[in-house]
């Protein structure tokens, strides 16, 4: 059974150039410590060859020419580490985490889907490296000498069953100890003493002589250096948490440079969530502030003399989708409109994962908008009219005027084709055809009285078009409410005056009403009013409005227009 | 006839000598444009194919169908008339029509008047209606600067919205800014810009470049773009325009007798006639189009 093994080499400078990339050409060194007491933790080759090794302090490696150094980030890491999980899981399910930069992956039954095993470590090394990862990949009969070997060689290494001895032999002895525990150093001193310096030589070594001096702790090295070992994989199951951090070495003040930052954060979560097929509904986008500002969703920023402060943004999408460019659209135009207003020195991203969305659109069925569009154009109005302006309705149970409230627009998906066939042949059109105006039957131009009857629609249900088809006299609701003057006689409004809109003043040529109506009595906002409906001479002509009388306040106002 | 060319280059020193064809001489009369490799590629204009017409859907009333053929889709269609006069209630018809053929709409509603109690009424389906409410807007200046290093702000634009005075972004901006996004986006099958309640100066000055980009954003797609105004604002971008006026109202047909009670009146509803002022869709006949319906007040 083959094993692949993924080791990421400075595994801490990978996990900075990872959101990094210009880095990585130069010279990086990772600094550990509280100042002024840091000292190097890790390098990148380059910085190797300037001559910084681990443990030099930062006096030391300033001196160097051309060297860049960052502190050691632990978050960063982490997500690095993530990021590898979900690359091995891409292709395998059985994943072992055999150290934050190594992965074990169990290739059995993979070739069929993948190609021979050249093939798939070459194709793990390219989804890492998308990912931002630099990693050596190796391929043997067992995972320890895969791991070693990924160890050992740099680039793609492939070992054929049998030749694991021969392939592991000339990597050095060092390879072997990899966390370099307190007995592992003693005991690659005491190889260092024998002259042990690669595999092959600890592999020649007798067995029983070798167990005699260093004990069976000798013997399973001697084992590993022969590519002898046989176990099973360790299985993880990480929990699926899709979180991008970054640290930033000085703070934030412009939206641009964010945005730069939040698109590279985004990217790299809908590659990790698309390796596992999955989607996102949900964008939580926390930022960590300059020492002493507060803000959160709902208040200005205020300044505190306290530690660093938090700005928190929730994004909810109703669809699950997976474009970081949406994403980032969305982002960027709800920052514009809630600013966090405080220089930011932490940016951390995380969504939460969902089954993508599986649609399949219908050929007869009416057009929708795209979803990723829609919720870009929704974001693109409320900075226009405001987020609560725009949307869908929802009538309250109530029979408090204005009784609805506003709610977020999310059409449903339109239902199958008899639906849609049966509307339209009710509304006395051909379905799905171009009706042509020349030939529509039951056209009489001349006449101002037309008969339904002449309608040719072939439709058993024609005689209940009329009832279907009745127009409802719509109401136009005036916000806010015109306050006007009302002058009555004999119990009856006979005139009304509106300082402010004089088309809706004048005489009152008819009234019906008044129309009681009242609620909410046992709370503290009950309501009560009359109601009447008025048709006023106006300048343009006569014009029918809904006049309503507070009987709680005594105001006249007028509340809408019939049209 | 002579194959002379008229003017000889190698003569030009000399007279030149121009040779006059002779019209009437039978070969030039052989001769036929369409023959001239040039003209050969010209199409006759009776052979020209007639631009398909849009497809309609239902406005709702049955009236208006039978007078228009329907809202056709692609085009602009504008319904003006004064107040009372049955806009409204047109505007709901076509509404309830759209989202029942499972359609989604947008409502540009530039006063913000749309009642949500005579939509249900005439079976709107909320769920399919994108409600845009414009309105004064406030746009908020600079916040005065509690830290010398400022909060975070957009970039290059940053002084502009800092020293920036109270701006107040009227309705008819908003509507029409919001109209284009609704349009690019797509995939809307009506869209209606409820110009109703608004001035007749603010809608005057909604310029006809506007009107034109909308025209051109709706053509070669499913969408119908509706506007309800007081009187034509599109002008030559809109392909079908209807006229209604109030012919009567239901409840004042009898004399209006002050002996009457107030209580005991009741308003049915309006009576409403429609004039079909201009239609691209087909070649108008002479006279006036019309068509008379009524509407009924139906409590929620």
């Amino acid at each position: 059974m083959p094993f692949a093994c993924i080791f990421v080499p400075d595994f801490p400078v990978e996990s900075l150039v990872r959101v990094e990339p210009e880095l990585r050409s130069q010279s990086l060194a990772v600094l550990e410590g509280k100042a002024p007491l840091q000292k190097v933790f890790a390098m990148n080759e380059n910085a190797r060859r300037a001559g910084v090794s681990p443990g030099m302090s930062k006096l030391q490696i300033e001196a160097c020419a051309g060297l860049v150094f960052r502190a050691r980030s632990l978050s960063q890491e982490a997500a690095a580490h993530a990021t590898l999980l979900d690359c091995a899981q891409s292709f395998s399910p059985r994943v072992e985490d055999l150290d934050c930069d190594t992965i074990l992956l169990d290739l059995a039954g993979l070739q069929p889907l993948f190609g021979p095993l050249p093939k798939i470590a070459r194709a793990l090394a390219r989804r890492a490296s998308d990912l931002g990862l630099k990693t050596s990949v190796a391929v043997a009969g067992n995972p320890d000498t895969a791991a070693l070997a990924a160890r050992g060689f740099s680039g793609v290494t492939v070992i054929p069953e049998g030749k694991e001895a021969e392939q592991l032999g000339s990597l050095a002895v060092e390879v072997l100890f990899g966390n370099l525990a307190q007995d592992s150093v003693q005991l690659l001193e005491t190889f260092s003493r024998w002259g042990i310096r690669k595999l092959r030589d600890l592999a020649a070594l007798p067995d029983v002589a070798l167990s005699e001096r260093v004990g069976q702790a000798g013997i399973h090295l001697q084992k590993l250096a022969r590519g002898a070992t046989s176990r099973t994989l360790v299985p993880v199951e990480p929990a699926l948490v899709f979180e991008e951090v970054i640290e930033l070495e000085y703070p934030l003040v412009l939206l641009e440079p964010l945005a730069f930052l939040l698109g590279r954060l985004l990217e790299q979560l809908c590659a990790r969530l698309e390796a596992r097929a999955l989607a996102t509904q949900e964008l939580r986008l926390d930022l960590e502030l300059q020492n002493g500002y507060q803000s959160d969703e709902s208040a200005e920023p205020a300044f505190s003399p306290s530690s660093h402060g938090r700005f928190s943004r929730t994004l909810r999408i109703p669809v699950p989708l997976l474009d970081w460019r949406t994403f980032l659209k969305l982002l960027q135009l709800d920052l514009k409109a809630h600013p966090p207003g405080a220089p930011i020195v932490k940016i951390r991203l995380a969504v939460e994962p969902v089954r993508p969305r599986a649609a399949q659109s219908g050929l007869f069925l009416p057009p929708t908008p795209e979803p990723e569009k829609l919720e870009l154009t929704l974001a693109r109005i409320a900075g226009i009219v405001g987020d609560d302006k725009v949307g869908s309705l929802e009538l309250l149970d109530t029979h408090r005027p204005e009784g609805f409230r506003m709610r977020r627009f999310a059409p449903s998906e339109p239902q199958g084709l008899k639906l849609f066939y049966k509307s339209t042949v009710n509304a006395g059109l051909k379905p799905c055809s171009t009706v042509d105006a020349r030939n529509s039957n039951a056209r009489n131009l001349n006449t101002q009285k037309l008969d339904a009857q002449n309608i040719d629609v072939q439709n058993r249900d024609v005689q209940n078009i009329d009832a279907h088809c009745d127009l409802v006299t719509a109401l136009r609701i005036f916000r806010p409410p015109v306050d006007v003057t009302v002058t009555i006689q004999d119990g009856r409004p006979a005139r009304i005056t509106c300082p402010k809109r004089k088309e809706m003043q004048g005489e009152i040529l008819w009234a019906a009403g008044p129309w009681r109506s009242s609620g909410d009595w046992w709370e503290q906002e009950g309501w009560a009013r009359d109601e009447w409906d008025i048709a006023v001479q106006g300048e343009t002509g006569i014009a029918l409005y809904r006049l309503v009388r507070d009987r709680i306040g005594g105001r006249w106002i007028l509340e809408g227009s019939y049209d | 006839m002579s194959s002379l060319p008229l003017i000889s280059t190698a003569a030009v020193s000399r007279p030149i000598a121009i040779a006059v064809p002779d019209w009437s001489t039978p070969d030039f009369k052989r001769l036929s444009l369409f023959a001239t490799p040039k003209l050969a590629g010209v199409t006759s204009a009776s052979r020209l194919e007639v631009r398909p017409s849009p497809q309609m859907v239902s406005s709702g009333v049955r009236e208006i169908d039978t007078l228009t053929g329907g809202l056709p889709r692609g085009c602009l269609t504008e319904v003006c008339g004064p107040a009372s006069s049955g806009r409204a209630s047109i505007l709901l018809a076509a509404l309830a029509a759209a989202t029942q053929r499972q359609e989604v709409c947008a409502l540009v509603d530039i006063s913000d008047s749309f009642n949500p109690l005579s939509a249900a009424a005439a079976g709107v389906d909320f769920e399919r209606l994108l409600w845009v409410r414009c309105g004064v807007r406030l746009q908020k200046s600079g916040s005065p600067q509690r830290h010398p290093s400022t909060f975070l702000r957009a970039g290059s634009d940053t002084k502009k919205k800092e020293n920036a005075h109270r701006e107040i972004e009227k309705p008819v901006e908003q509507a029409l800014r919001v109209t284009d996004l609704l349009l690019q986006s797509g995939g809307f099958g009506l869209v209606i810009i409820d110009l109703g309640d608004t001035s007749l100066k603010m809608a005057r000055r909604i310029p006809l470049t506007s009107w034109f980009r909308f025209q051109r954003a709706v053509e070669h797609t499913g969408t119908v773009l509706f506007v309800i105004s007081q009187v034509p604002c599109a002008q030559t971008c809109a392909s079908l325009l209807l006229k209604v006026s109030g012919k009567k109202l239901s409840a004042l047909s009898c004399q209006l007798s002050q002996e009457t009670p107030t209580h005991a009146q009741l308003l049915d509803g309006l009576q409403i006639q429609g004039e079909l002022l201009r239609s691209r869709l087909e070649r108008k006949p002479v006279g006036s189009v019309t068509t008379a319906f009524t509407t009924k007040v139906r409590t929620g």
